[in-house]
């Protein structure tokens, strides 16, 4: 099939790319560009490990093309710091051990930031209802509830 | 999954041009439509992508009831505050399906054309017979593992369940679906597998969603949706009602009772015989039991899912009794 050109701006940056429309966003992300923060779990929308920010909203890179981002904002793991600071969202999870492989956690920390900002992490009733899409195989759960509890606070102070 | 050329529909107009081609497809969220495509289900030849359209996602509430556009997606629509207050059955079915970035993704158009997940229709390459995927080849369901398949609108043909929540929703309080120029009932939207399982939705070639239109009642808007399922969130429904009640004056007395199931039926199923059996009755648990039994009338079990003819008229049962609490 004919590659179509493709722009996208991810974390910032412009880039602009040759690829066979079928390709996902989540393989554009690894193998063409190298940001291999974003995880590769079930590539079938169960696991939320490919979970990035598209337009600011959180959603499953392994289910969206490519294509279908030109013209809008693309924010990956890569993207949360700020200067080398880490997120408060990744400060917590470091601090409240929310993790163990550590597989699921970049898709873990951008489902938390978009759950903070949708007002969604009001409880911890809440923030599992939230959360319900990113699996964590290790069983990490109630850390990472702790750690959203934790950022969800230090955000909105 | 094999490639397929992809163009972005710059109108409607366009879009249904191009859709209407040999082997070319809508493409919305893509949360059906890629993973189908992925597991070789479905194979495009050309993905229309109508997400950049504009003028599809609006949200209108009002009187008189509301309006969808199509391409709103399931997130906005679950958060909205006058579909929260005026039809709480449908932001709570919206809420409790997927997850969270799969809402975000999600069209409410594309999530009334999502297929089902019956898994033998899933996986061609291990199970050839499947007369939804391919008319004629037979039924691997049948026979097969069926804890997930229906008990309500089978056919010798095809058991699989419809998997949705919304559309169950809808179908309670007689949601219409706008193609256009046509607007078809969502009751009548949803076919029955009959001897032609592969053909799920009436819905012509060159015809797209163009909005859905909820009519306001007092039914809907003291109305809930009660989904029961293997585990608490995440999951399809093992089974659902969406349940509406009107109460006389006198607070205890059913003027009007809308009752729908989810997660036992071929298609998101209305359970008319209960709810007619409720109307002029004042509301009291052993004849809200007994009524929610008729709503599982002429279920067939394959075994394994014998137990969605138990668990149903109790989903029903307790969503229609929650309610009573609240008058």
């Amino acid at each position: 099939m004919t590659k179509i050109h493709v722009q996208l701006d991810i974390n910032g940056d412009h880039h602009e790319l040759q690829l066979e429309p079928r390709v996902t966003l989540l393989d554009a992300l690894r193998d063409r560009l190298g940001l291999t923060g974003t995880k590769k779990g079930c590539d079938h929308g169960q696991c939320g490990a490919c979970t990035v920010h598209v337009d600011g909203e959180r959603v499953l890179a392994c289910l969206t093309l490519a294509a279908q981002v030109e013209g809008r904002t693309v924010t990956t793991i890569e993207g949360l710091a700020r200067e080398g600071e880490m997120h408060p969202v990744q400060a917590a999870f470091l601090e409240q051990d929310a993790f163990q492989c550590g597989y699921c956690t970049p898709g873990q920390i951008m489902s938390a930031v978009a759950c903070i900002r949708e007002g969604h992490a009001g409880s911890d009733e809440e923030i599992r209802e939230y959360m319900a899409g990113n699996l964590c195989r290790c069983g990490a759960y109630p850390h990472i509830v702790a750690a959203v509890r934790q950022a969800a606070l230090e955000v909105q102070s | 999954m094999k490639d397929f050329s992809y163009l972005r529909a710059a109108s409607v107009d366009a879009a249904l041009q191009a859709a209407a081609l040999p082997g070319a497809m809508l493409l919305a969220g893509g949360t059906t439509l890629i993973d189908l495509a992925k597991c070789g289900v479905t194979e495009p030849e050309t993905l229309v992508d109508i997400t950049h359209l504009k003028g599809l996602n609006s949200i209108e509430v009002g009187e008189r009831g509301a309006t969808i556009g199509a391409l709103a997606r399931m997130g906005h629509v679950a958060d909205h505050g006058d579909i929260k207050s005026r039809f709480p059955a449908v932001s709570e079915a919206l809420w409790q399906a997927a997850s969270a970035q799969i809402r975000n993704m999600a069209t409410i158009g594309g999530n009334l054309m999502q297929r089902t997940r019956c898994p033998y229709f899933r996986d061609p390459a291990n199970f050839p017979a499947c007369n939804k995927r391919e008319p004629g080849s037979g039924c691997s369901a049948i026979g097969g593992v069926t804890r997930g398949h229906a008990v309500l609108g089978t056919s010798n043909a095809c058991i699989a369940m419809y998997p949705g929540d919304l559309a169950v929703a809808l179908v309670a309080f007689d949601a219409v679906v706008h193609l256009g120029l046509r607007q078809v009932p969502v009751d009548d939207f949803f076919l029955l597998p009959g001897t032609t399982p592969n053909r799920e939705h009436a819905i012509e070639p060159g015809e797209m969603i163009t909005a859905i239109e909820i009519p306001g009642s007092a039914s809907a808007r003291r109305s809930t949706y009660l989904k029961i399922r293997d585990r608490q969130s995440y999951e399809f429904a093992a089974a659902s009602a969406a349940v509406g009640v009107e109460f006389e004056a006198d607070g205890r007395t059913i003027r009007d009772l809308r009752v729908a199931l989810g997660g036992v039926a071929t298609k998101p199923w209305r359970a008319r015989a209960a709810e007619d059996a409720l109307k002029g009755k004042v509301l009291e648990p052993d004849a809200v039991r007994a009524a929610s039994l008729l709503a599982v009338e002429g279920a067939v079990d394959h075994g394994a899912n014998h137990y969605k003819i138990e668990l149903a008229p109790r989903v029903v049962a307790r969503a229609i009794l929650k309610l009573g609490e609240t008058a």
